[in-house]
């Protein structure tokens, strides 16, 4: 078995998964219909990507292991997703800064990510890559909505992307495992989409109005997620998400 | 009566996959929405289908994969296999125009483009579905499932799906 393979498919399909489970606890709550059902589809295409990945990583293992393994029945220091998609969701507009940030690297990030040399991890890249382009869409219209907007939305969303701007500096940079990957070209350099990352972003920033100095970003980030050392929001989701599996092993229905 | 198992062709199976359709568009069978992939028949019993899932998270291909293989047991088939193949990717490209068609008339904007000459959002004419006027607006890109996008016409007023030209 390759452990490094499997990390870096973990690595992926953890960001899918806690990224839409943050978006998916908007269903219900959104500030309109419309964006209560873009959060949702959001949400399913991200947690249908990591399942995908989860799928791939139970054949890399082996031992009885199936994609409902990985979510339900590992502990924190387990995951491996960024810090960034942990974090609460907050009011509407730390939703979309992250979300923003986060889409705006995953469409970088999978454009490189379909040319692995790893056929299965190429394909999964190929799919979602579509599916990315709407959500960076969306994300950036409305931080451009919320921007050029009313002062209050203005204020709302020049705070939000003040305070998660230490989160996406982890997100450029690759673990032991990623490094062993890259060069058998199974896992692109992801030092090298930080400056197309800046690009899009300082553009939609820019349209949207907003101050935000770029060269902060590279000052100093949070990091960990890739080792497992997490924030102590992780856990909360967790609790919430293996309830039923840790209560009623192998429960089905 | 004689018992005898008769050996499908590929065209029977092809036929058979015909009675599977989109549990979320129900007027749209598997193969007007291009899901099969490819057919492999080891014997009269056993059998590999190939299909491509249309959005990474849509709920509807785990409805299809048991409805293949309930409309395949059926008819005979004891080892049905199938496989997910997920590049190249799916697209509306693979539609056919008699399930656009059945978009259309029930009350769903098939694709209009294909993805090689799909322009941006506000270039696109998207007609309604109800009155045929291409005075339309999008409303949003997120529709009532993965697939679709939510329009509104401006002339009868009426808000209608889109299916995306994804």
């Amino acid at each position: 078995m390759n452990s490094n393979l499997l990390n870096y498919v973990l690595q992926l399909a953890d960001n899918g998964l806690i990224y839409g489970h943050r978006l998916s606890e908007w269903c219900g709550h959104g500030p309109i219909l419309e964006v209560d059902m873009a959060l949702s589809n959001i949400a399913l295409d991200s947690i249908g990507a990591a399942r995908s990945f989860y799928q791939y990583a139970a054949s890399i293992e082996g031992n009885g292991k199936t994609e409902d393994s990985y979510p339900y029945l590992r502990e924190v220091t387990d995951f491996k997703n960024a810090l960034i998609l942990e974090l609460p969701n907050g009011g509407f507009a730390d939703t979309i800064a992250r979300s923003f940030f986060f889409d705006a690297f995953q469409f970088h990030f999978y454009t490189a990510l379909c040319h692995s040399t790893d056929k299965q991890i190429a394909g999964i890249a190929e799919k979602s890559l579509k599916e990315v382009t709407y959500h960076l869409r969306f994300s950036s219209e409305w931080v451009i909505r919320l921007g050029d907007g009313t002062e209050e939305s203005k204020q709302k969303i020049q705070a939000a992307i003040e305070n998660i701007w230490t989160y996406p500096g982890e997100l450029f940079e690759p673990s032991v495992e990623e490094k062993a990957l890259m060069l058998e070209g199974i896992a692109p350099d992801i030092t090298l989409l930080k400056s197309s990352w800046n690009d899009t972003v300082a553009r939609t920033l820019e349209e949207a109005t907003l101050q935000f100095p770029m060269s902060k970003a590279d000052a100093w980030h949070h990091s960990g997620g890739k080792k497992g050392i997490h924030t102590e929001y992780l856990g909360f989701i967790l609790a919430e998400m293996q309830h039923l599996q840790r209560v009623y092993p192998g429960c089905e229905w | 009566m004689v018992n005898k198992q008769t050996m499908h062709t590929e065209e029977d199976i092809w036929r058979i996959l015909e009675n599977v359709c989109d549990p979320e568009v129900p007027v749209l069978t598997i193969q007007d929405l291009g899901i099969i992939r490819k057919i492999k028949m080891q014997d009269s019993h056993s059998i590999e289908i190939t299909i491509t899932p249309t959005y990474s998270g849509c709920p509807a291909m785990n409805t299809i994969s048991t409805q293949i293989r309930m409309e395949l047991a059926a008819h005979g088939f004891t080892h049905i296999t199938i496989l997910e193949e997920l590049s190249p990717a799916w697209t509306t490209d693979w539609m056919t125009e008699k399930g656009k068609e059945k978009l259309s008339a029930f009350g769903i904007t098939p694709p209009q483009y294909t993805t090689k000459n799909n322009p941006r959002e506000w270039d696109a004419i998207i007609p309604c579905p109800r009155c045929y006027s291409t005075k339309t607006e999008l409303i949003s890109q997120f529709g009532s499932t993965a697939c679709k996008a939510l329009y509104k016409c401006l002339d009868c007023l009426e808000p209608f799906d889109y299916f995306k030209c994804h």
